[in-house]
């Protein structure tokens, strides 16, 4: 046990340092650099003084090198520029170099500065992450158990009405991606000129112009701000994981000792509940896990569409303004969800199913 | 359940004209036609007939768990004199699992993985009866410790993939019993498992059969398991039933042709390959919507007689002074059922020739590891410990044992599929223990070939059975042109005696012993010299394996082929082999010509097999031994002798040194050796296991 989740961190470890390099790499390509260069300097600045400012501001050297100083495991630059101030990744321009640590990146807890928050990248972060955190358990809550139930309902009687009508509905809400359904839910819930809000506030159902609020903050969770966001990127999930778990169902409604059960007078509630749902819910448990990367896709594109500032509408934000560092800091958080849901995932697989061992 | 308006001199289970039809888009496909049978109290019932006759379809409509597709569309099946066949299905609730339970083929699928042992027998009478938990546990342990489990408080707390094989029929058996059912229904429970076993699990479910006074419908396609458990047998063929009756009178004296060319079909004791062979049924079984007017069996009868078999249905008749005894035929009176089969071809003895093969000493062993994630420790599974034999030309040499005592290994590493760990396998005088098939030159492997178990997997389902063979011939370098091969291959279908036509064909479209037959050609189109056949009729019926196993020794005579023959089945073993192999745990434990292995002295493990293996004729006596206990896992094999643990002669060694040492391979008169620590003189009065009873 203790080997294997070891090999497993190593692994992951491994790939971590492979995706975030592709990102250093990708993000520190000499024209972005001198786009960084002419926002962060000055628009109108001559190609000699971009080449300077570049190397002033330890963005010269091999990428290698500087994927090292980000990481922490080689000292930061620190050079003296035209004016006579010291300046270092490891300590603000013109303090004393040498009462600054030497290395400094993110396994120092430094992520660096961003430029679109005009703060360290962490905290600011983090305080995204929060709120993606909590967007993410609302989805969680809400599309697990439906997704369940939709299912396992399915399944149970194959062909049957219940089970079409069920796939249809899984099989559309699958097929439609977030920004299609964010849309059609926004127009048709919290528009107070199309859709149902303005005939509800005709009636007098509501108060207001619109049923749903259009927009989410994580500072005021209601009901009614959080509803659209969550379902829409719940919608997706549910659907995929509802077919998932219909399939596993279905198979294992035919598996013999069903049959067993069924023959020895069990009742067909207590057939499904007692004798199939566990073994079903072993395939959907992984593809729960493996949702979890499809989450944080969903929610670049939910927490734009309702400016829910959290940490897809972050990525959004440090791609679309060049903010090196937080995007790389973006990437190393994207990296390390996929990774630990993953080994989650396949540890909790050997514990629901007591017959698999790993080899 | 209120019974009491049924009179227990009555058949507790009684079918009528029962017809079942499964209903396909296309069409109706009947399945089950006029079937009729009567189970009385205490009574075990055969249904016999080879795959696709109906039988196992008979015994779910008693269940009435026929599937969406299936409807009984006629007649009536009463059980305790009421028909089941109306029942709502709250009333088929209560039934099912208290007053029918049924055993099922293949143990492993038919527990519920996720579910300990104990909570699945619990079930049982907290459903039916109410009975509390508690209550209903302490009974599941007891049932368990009745179905003579070891240890029944670890067994009723494990899950059913930590049993064996036969430790989970077992807990299928005394799952059955839980609610003390007055009919029970068993189809093939024994097919997936081993001989020994096997002969474990027949006791067992007579033993229980008499204690509980239960009655038995017992579906198998073994003739000779069927003389052993029932006293009534019922016969179908293609959906009917064919012949009834008493099991002693439908063994001795049938009077339908297909019962009498069933039991010519299966090796008996006395048949031989070369003096008395096998005589197979002509033709193939019909498919259910392809089945000829009037008699269903007239195409592949002897007795057929235009005009009148095809004519009409023909009914049930009762054979006049018999215990219900009937047949479905209308020449019963007229044959003469005493008279020899006409067309036996008696054969030449193949001569043997020099040795082709030879193994010294060879060893695998196997490195795994315990932990649930890869971890834990090492160890080491010993496949095959220090196999030496040698095989001529033109020999049958087969290799007998039950699962994971190393066959199959020993031919991966024949065919260079492993390497061995030692020992040297010498080919010709080339030695090839340690070259992998893909270092293997074309002769080496086109001489080496193998037949596979199972002729439903190995055909690719996507490309012509000529293209295969083609494609065969083409990787042994066979022929110098397309048209040559093309040409060699139609040779291949005339020698493995399928029609040329067949070229054409899809592996779908083939029958399994066609299957086989095209697996036969694939194996001998490099004109291999030595040939592997694993268990090669194992999945064939019982009327189709004598023509395969004839096919395979018609091609061994003219080629001169050695043929290595693996099986469990000691019956075509004696049937078709010159000398015998009896592996047990990775060890040869005994050898010798195939009469010397028959015939006592015997290693205490042959001696066992042999009498585990049931026969098919009345005349044969057999002397029960029941191996305790499961085969101990290649992984932590007993001290000493391998098969210490199980072996019934253990006290007559002095000193326990069957507890410390593997004993050696003592060399008996004619070359027939033995590895047991057993003194002469106790070999020299072992008595033999089967006797023929004087006429």
């Amino acid at each position: 046990m203790l080997i294997f989740v070891a090999r497993r961190l190593g692994l992951m470890l491994l790939s971590a340092l492979v995706l975030t390099f592709v990102v250093f790499y990708l993000t520190n390509l000499p024209p972005n650099l001198e786009k960084l260069a002419r926002s962060e300097g000055s628009v109108r600045m001559t190609d000699e003084a971009v080449a300077q400012w570049i190397i002033d501001n330890g963005y010269g050297g091999s990428v290698i090198g500087r994927y090292g100083q980000w990481l922490g495991v080689v000292p930061g630059w620190s050079n003296v520029d035209e004016k006579g101030v010291p300046r270092g990744r490891c300590f603000a321009a013109g303090s004393d170099p040498a009462l600054a640590p030497s290395y400094c990146g993110i396994l120092q807890g430094d992520w660096g500065y961003s430029t679109y928050f005009r703060g360290p990248v962490l905290p600011n972060l983090g305080e995204k992450l929060g709120a993606t955190g909590v967007l993410m358990l609302w989805v969680m809550i809400v599309m697990i158990p439906t997704s369940l139930l939709i299912g396992i309902l399915a399944g149970m009687r194959e062909g049957s009405r219940t089970d079409r009508v069920l796939s249809t509905f899984s099989i559309a809400t699958t097929a439609t991606p977030e920004y299609v359904s964010g849309v059609v839910l926004v127009a048709l819930l919290a528009s107070p000129v199309t859709g149902l809000s303005p005939l509800l506030s005709e009636w007098g159902v509501i108060d207001g112009k619109i049923l749903f609020q259009g927009a989410a903050s994580p500072d005021r969770i209601t009901f009614w701000s959080f509803t659209l966001p969550v379902l829409t990127i719940a919608l997706y999930g549910i659907g995929y994981i509802a077919r998932m778990t219909r399939a596993s169902m279905t198979e294992v409604m035919t598996a013999q000792y069903i049959r067993t059960a069924r023959l020895k007078g069990v009742g067909f509630r207590q057939v499904v509940l007692r004798h199939a749902l566990r073994n079903a819910l072993i395939a959907p448990f992984t593809v729960i896990m493996l949702q979890f990367p499809w989450l944080l896709n969903g929610v670049v594109i939910v927490e734009t569409l309702f400016n829910y500032k959290g940490f897809g509408w972050t990525l959004v934000v440090a791609a679309g303004n060049n903010d090196i560092n937080l995007l790389l800091g973006c990437s190393v958080v994207a990296v390390f969800v996929v990774l630990v849901t993953q080994l989650i995932s396949d540890i909790g697989y050997v514990f629901l199913n007591p017959r698999i061992r790993l080899s | 359940m209120a019974d009491t308006t049924w009179d227990p001199s009555k058949p507790i289970l009684e079918i009528e004209n029962l017809s079942i039809s499964f209903f396909t888009r296309l069409r109706e496909i009947p399945a089950v036609m006029d079937f009729s049978c009567a189970v009385m109290a205490g009574e075990a019932m055969g249904l016999v007939g080879e795959s696709g006759c109906g039988k196992s379809t008979v015994a779910l409509a008693v269940m009435r768990d026929l599937g969406k597709n299936g409807k009984i569309v006629a007649g009536s099946i009463k059980f305790k004199g009421r028909d089941l066949t109306h029942m709502t299905d709250e009333e088929l609730r209560h039934i099912r699992g208290s007053e029918i339970a049924m055993i099922y083929q293949e143990p492993m699928a038919s527990l519920n993985p996720a579910m300990k042992i104990g909570a699945q027998l619990a079930e049982v009478p907290m459903i039916h009866s109410g009975m509390a938990k508690e209550d209903a546990w302490n009974l599941a342990r007891q049932i368990v410790a009745d179905v003579r489990l070891p240890d029944p408080d670890r067994i009723i707390n494990a899950y059913p993939h930590q049993l064996s094989g036969g430790q989970q029929q077992r807990i299928v058996i005394a799952m059955a019993l839980m609610a003390k059912p007055a009919l029970l229904i068993l189809d093939e429970p024994t097919t997936a498992l081993d001989v020994t076993v096997e002969a474990g699990i027949v006791d067992l479910v007579k033993d229980l059969g008499e204690k509980y006074g239960t009655s038995m419908l017992f579906i198998s396609h073994n003739l000779g398991l069927v003389m052993d458990v029932c006293d009534r047998i019922c016969v179908m063929y293609s959906g009917e039933a064919v012949e009834t009756g008493n099991v002693v009178e439908v063994f001795d004296t049938m009077r339908h042709p297909y019962t009498q060319a069933l039991f010519r079909s299966i090796p008996l004791p006395g048949a031989d390959k070369n003096a008395r062979p096998l005589i197979s049924i002509p033709g193939n079984f019909p498919l259910p919507h392809e089945r000829p007017q009037g008699c269903n069996f007239g195409p592949r009868c002897d007795y057929f007689q235009a005009g009148r078999c095809d004519a009409t249905d023909i009914p049930m008749d009762p054979v006049p002074g018999s215990d219900r005894h009937a047949s479905r035929c209308l020449r019963w009176s007229e044959i003469d059922w005493d008279a020899p089969p006409a067309k036996r071809a008696v054969k030449e003895k193949a001569a043997v020739g020099k040795v082709v093969l030879k193994m010294e000493d060879l060893k695998k062993y196997y490195a795994i590891s315990s932990g649930a994630f890869g971890g834990g420790e090492k160890k080491v599974v010993k496949a095959n410990e220090t196999l030496s034999f040698e095989a001529r030309e033109g020999e049958t040499l087969a290799i007998v044992g039950e699962s994971g005592c190393g066959k199959s290994t020993f031919a991966k590493v024949l065919m260079g599929l492993e390497t061995a760990t030692s020992g040297s396998i010498m080919l010709f005088d080339e030695n090839v223990q340690s070259t992998p098939i893909q270092k293997r030159n074309v002769d080496t492997v086109s001489s080496v070939q193998m037949v596979f178990q199972n002729p439903f997997d190995t055909l690719n389902p996507s490309m012509t059975v000529g293209r295969q063979i083609i494609r065969a011939l083409e990787i042994f370098k066979q022929g110098t042109s397309d048209e040559d091969r093309q040409n060699r291959m139609l040779e291949l279908l005339d020698l493995v005696k399928l029609p040329r036509a067949f070229a054409e064909r899809m592996p779908r479209q083939l029958s399994g012993g066609q299957k086989q037959r095209v697996g036969i050609a694939r194996a001998f189109a490099g004109g291999a010299k030595v040939v592997v056949a694993d268990e090669p009729v194992s999945a064939l019926d019982v009327s189709v394996q004598a023509a395969v196993t004839d096919l395979l020794m018609d091609i061994q005579r003219e080629n001169r082929t050695t043929l290595l023959f693996i099986s469990h089945d000691l019956s075509i073993v004696r049937y078709l082999s010159d000398r015998v192999l009896v592996m047990y745990l990775g060890h040869v434990v005994e050898t010798g010509t195939t009469d010397q292995v028959f015939q006592p002295p015997y290693h205490p493990y042959t001696e066992a097999l042999l009498s585990a293996v049931p026969i098919a004729d009345t005349k044969v006596i057999r002397k029960r031994i029941v191996l305790e206990g499961d085969i101990p896992s290649a992984v932590n094999p007993p001290p000493g002798c391998p098969f210490q643990t199980r072996c019934r002669w253990k006290a007559q060694v002095p000193g326990g040194l069957c507890d410390r040492e593997v004993p050696p391979m003592v060399t008996l008169e004619g070359g027939h050796q033995i590895k047991c620590h057993l003194s002469p003189e106790v070999f020299a009065a072992m008595e033999p296991v089967i006797k023929v009873a004087a006429e």
